[in-house]
């Protein structure tokens, strides 16, 4: 096999499934286990945050932390560049 | 007292059935009086993989109903002295299914002395996927080793790791394994399936068995005998496998190198 791999270009298909795996899985669990109203809070958030600025639809992140008997709520915000502000917001 | 298997996965048509009957039998033939029972309401098929399905006279739904008593609705299996099997209603009445039916039908093959309940969960993660967890001491998480499968297992091992009777008073959980099947070493070796590693590597357990894909599960099937009974295919020693690594022997997994001729030795792997 390990001469044949040298002809090989293209990474194989289980490791592309793996690689997407590890990703969509990590970011499930992020919100495992936390309230229901998570993903609903996420969107209000969203709607408020939209009266202002206009961001995309990924611009709020919810991650929820257990440690030692206390649970953190991170949310996090990307604002768009100042470049792309107020009137003046990107098609 | 009893132990509480539950064979599960989210995602439909991975080889819960298959698993259930063959750990169940499994389970028997080394001795262990063990009911198998159908958590899916309104689409019963364990009694066909087991081959019982012209004998179910009084279901699960029955028993829970007052219809008839649990003696009555249990299913002696015809191979194995101590195995019973607990049929599925056919009922569309998704509700027929209560948490304290539930509890009293496992208290009751407690009592009776049954050393494992084996609960054959149904696909998805509603009502009847839960309660075959929800009085659960143990998981097996049946998964294939393909994206859909291995995210909704991981969605499933969330649930036991909450969602149950044990997760809820916090004394240690639901106890997971890992149990992969339809493996192709052959597909493995060349790339297009992830392997036990990767798989393990994602879910972040270790596997319990690994059931390699063939055409005796079919066929074994098609005749209504538990595929751990054909004696003859690797399926079966693979799920012979799993039961003794779930009684807590060691038993080196089998069945994961694809077998290799002199040409494929010399370019190594």
């Amino acid at each position: 096999m390990r001469l044949l791999e040298l002809f090989r270009r293209k990474p194989s298909s289980a490791s592309v499934a793996k690689e997407r795996l590890r990703i969509i899985v990590a970011q499930e669990r992020s919100t495992r286990g936390g309230p229901d109203y998570l993903t609903m809070l996420r969107g209000e958030l969203l709607q408020v945050i939209y009266k202002y600025v206009q961001v995309g639809p990924d611009a709020v992140q919810i991650h929820l932390q257990r440690e030692d008997g206390h649970e953190l709520l991170q949310l996090s915000v990307a604002l768009p560049d100042k470049t792309e502000n107020g009137s003046s917001a990107s098609p | 007292m009893a132990e509480i298997i539950v064979i599960t996965s989210g995602k439909g048509g991975v080889g819960k059935t298959t698993t259930s009957a063959s750990v169940a039998c499994g389970l028997a033939r080394r001795g262990n009086r063990v009911a198998v029972i159908d958590f899916d309401i309104g689409l019963r098929n364990l009694d066909l993989i087991m081959g019982c399905e012209r004998r179910v006279v009084y279901d699960f739904v029955n028993v829970i109903q007052g219809d008839c008593t649990l003696k009555q609705a249990l299913i002696k299996d015809k191979r194995l002295e101590t195995l019973y099997v607990l049929a599925a209603s056919q009922t569309r009445d998704k509700d027929a299914l209560t948490c304290d039916g539930v509890r009293r039908v496992l208290d009751e093959l407690t009592a009776d002395g049954f050393d494992y309940i084996v609960c054959d969960s149904p696909a998805g993660i509603e009502k009847g996927a839960h309660l075959a967890m929800y009085f659960a001491d143990r998981a097996i998480v049946v998964v294939n080793p393909e994206v859909s499968s291995v995210r909704d297992s991981d969605r499933v091992l969330g649930l036991l790791a909450s969602k149950t009777h044990k997760a809820e008073q916090g004394n240690g959980g639901v106890k997971e394994h890992v149990l992969l099947t339809r493996y192709s070493p052959r597909r493995v070796t060349a790339g297009e399936m992830m392997s036990v590693d990767d798989v393990k590597e994602i879910l972040g357990l270790e596997v319990v068995g690994v059931i390699p894909e063939s055409q005796d599960v079919l066929t074994a099937s098609n005749a209504g005998v538990p595929i751990i009974l054909n004696v003859d295919s690797a399926v079966s020693a693979a799920y012979e496998d799993a039961v003794a690594r779930l009684l807590g022997e060691t038993v080196p997994l089998r069945f994961i190198t694809e077998r290799k001729g002199f040409f494929a030795r010399m370019f190594g792997g």
